[in-house]
């Protein structure tokens, strides 16, 4: 066993759709409060490694632990694993027949069987957190996308994850409503939520992340703190990704 | 006997029992059609293979017969194998079979056509499969199946008559039998059509209502 204590252990996780291997054996730990951003080109299996920690993606091997449980081959106790793991998603999945405090609220009812007294305050609890109570009683069609990403984030929220996952949580926007939801995640990672984030959004992830992983065919290939990995990275690729990133940022 | 006298001494009597047969007739079976083919789609859509198969024969099968010969078998056929139906018993095990059948198809269409990543979200704030089928897919579906499901309803009333081919006396048959008595048959059938085109506009009404009730934004 590790001496310090992790909250996420990812062993070896490998995964293939048919003969397209997708992830080659990725292993991670995860400290509680950490906040870890994934980059890297499309279709290196970031999206999928993030949908194989909650099980959304059954890995074809490897272990996942959460708090030194195991969730891989956890059975009908997934169900209590995806509670404790948020999840966000790229095009939002905000439930389109709900309004935003429903969406908010189901699960709580559903899964949480809390009363629906205490569901809704805590529904419009959640939404206060990300700015949008007084968008409580709209429809997810009648929101913008930015809007949407928070109701989403305060749905994942409001089930009291020890982790949140981001697959992707602005590639939908333009860079206005982005920053509206970065807002939203840096107070999070102020709030010591602990986080892994999958994103395109090379300055969110250089202010928040304790780590970056660039991860390239299914791998991790280079990890390390935002000022090692910008500063020095010994990868070519990895110099030449975050490369091309810095000629257009200057 | 004068026009007057017809109409209510002899029309109204029979049409109003012969109402009362066919508004049981689908009292019946269109809420147990309804949820019969909301099963059978789930059966074919969320079900093992197995179970989706079945569902698909019991589709093609009731889809496949028409609805008299369905109830030729089911009151003249099955007595030789020993079991005896009543003509209203048969007649509404008929219609259930037929109707779930269509239904079934309505809402699978329905249940298709719901974003997977709504199934996804479900799943990942931790609901079981069921849960996320009866609390977000099912509502979506449904409220996409109305137009289909109240369309296989004014069918259904309308079908409905086809119980008198097996002797069972509702809003047709009663019409059949003063129309022939009295030898009135424009009278008649032009009487009892408006019956069945009032029946259909009221569905048609609460099918609206019911559309615009449910409806939601995008």
């Amino acid at each position: 066993m590790t001496e310090e204590k992790y909250i996420l252990r990812i062993e070896n996780i490998k995964k293939s759709f048919g003969t397209n291997e997708v992830l080659t054996g990725v292993s991670i730990n995860v400290k509680k409060g950490e906040t870890i951003c994934f980059i890297g080109p499309s279709g290196t299996g970031k999206s999928t490694l993030l949908r194989c920690i909650n099980q959304l993606t059954i890995p074809d091997s490897g272990k996942i632990f959460l708090n030194d449980e195991e969730v891989t081959h956890a059975g009908p106790r997934i169900n209590y694993f995806r509670q404790k793991i948020g999840m966000v998603f790229q095009n939002f999945f905000l439930f389109d027949h709900l309004t935003a405090v429903r969406n908010v609220e189901i699960a709580l009812l559903k899964v949480k069987k809390m009363n629906p007294k205490e569901a809704r305050e805590k529904a419009m609890y959640e939404l206060k957190q990300v700015g949008m109570a007084n968008w409580a009683d709209h429809y997810p069609a009648e929101l913008s996308g930015g809007q949407a990403q928070r109701v989403s984030i305060a749905r994942a929220l409001a089930m009291d994850p020890e982790i949140m996952l981001f697959d992707e949580p602005t590639s939908a926007l333009d860079p206005e409503l982005t920053r509206e939801v970065l807002e939203v995640m840096k107070k999070l990672v102020i709030d010591g939520m602990t986080m892994l984030v999958v994103t395109h959004e090379m300055g969110f992830a250089c202010s928040v992340a304790n780590k970056i992983c660039f991860m390239e065919h299914g791998q991790i290939k280079e990890q390390g703190s935002p000022t090692e990995l910008l500063n020095n990275p010994e990868f070519e690729r990895c110099k030449a990704f975050i490369g091309e990133f810095r000629e257009y940022s200057q | 006997m004068d026009q007057i006298t017809f109409i209510f001494d002899v029309m109204l009597p029979a049409f109003s029992n012969g109402l009362l047969m066919t508004l049981s007739l689908i009292a019946i079976s269109a809420p147990i059609g309804f949820i019969l083919g909301v099963t059978i789609a789930c059966g074919r859509v969320y079900g093992g293979k197995g179970l989706s198969w079945v569902m698909k024969l019991y589709t093609i099968f009731f889809r496949g017969c028409p609805l008299l010969l369905l109830l030729f078998i089911l009151y003249f056929g099955l007595p030789s194998v020993g079991i005896v139906f009543t003509p209203f018993v048969a007649s509404v095990l008929g219609f259930i079979l037929c109707n779930s059948a269509y239904n079934s198809e309505y809402v699978r269409g329905s249940i298709i056509s719901v974003k997977e990543g709504q199934l996804i979200a479900a799943k990942a704030l931790g609901m079981t499969k069921n849960q996320a089928i009866i609390n977000i897919v099912l509502p979506q579906a449904l409220r996409r199946s109305i137009p289909g499901i109240s369309n296989e309803f004014i069918y259904l009333i309308k079908y409905s008559s086809l119980a008198y081919m097996i002797t069972l006396v509702e809003l047709t048959g009663a019409s059949k039998l003063i129309a022939t008595k009295y030898f009135a048959y424009n009278e008649t059938f032009f009487a009892v059509a408006l019956v069945y085109l009032a029946l259909v506009t009221v569905t048609t009404f609460g099918a609206n209502a019911l559309e615009k009730k449910y409806a939601v934004p995008g």
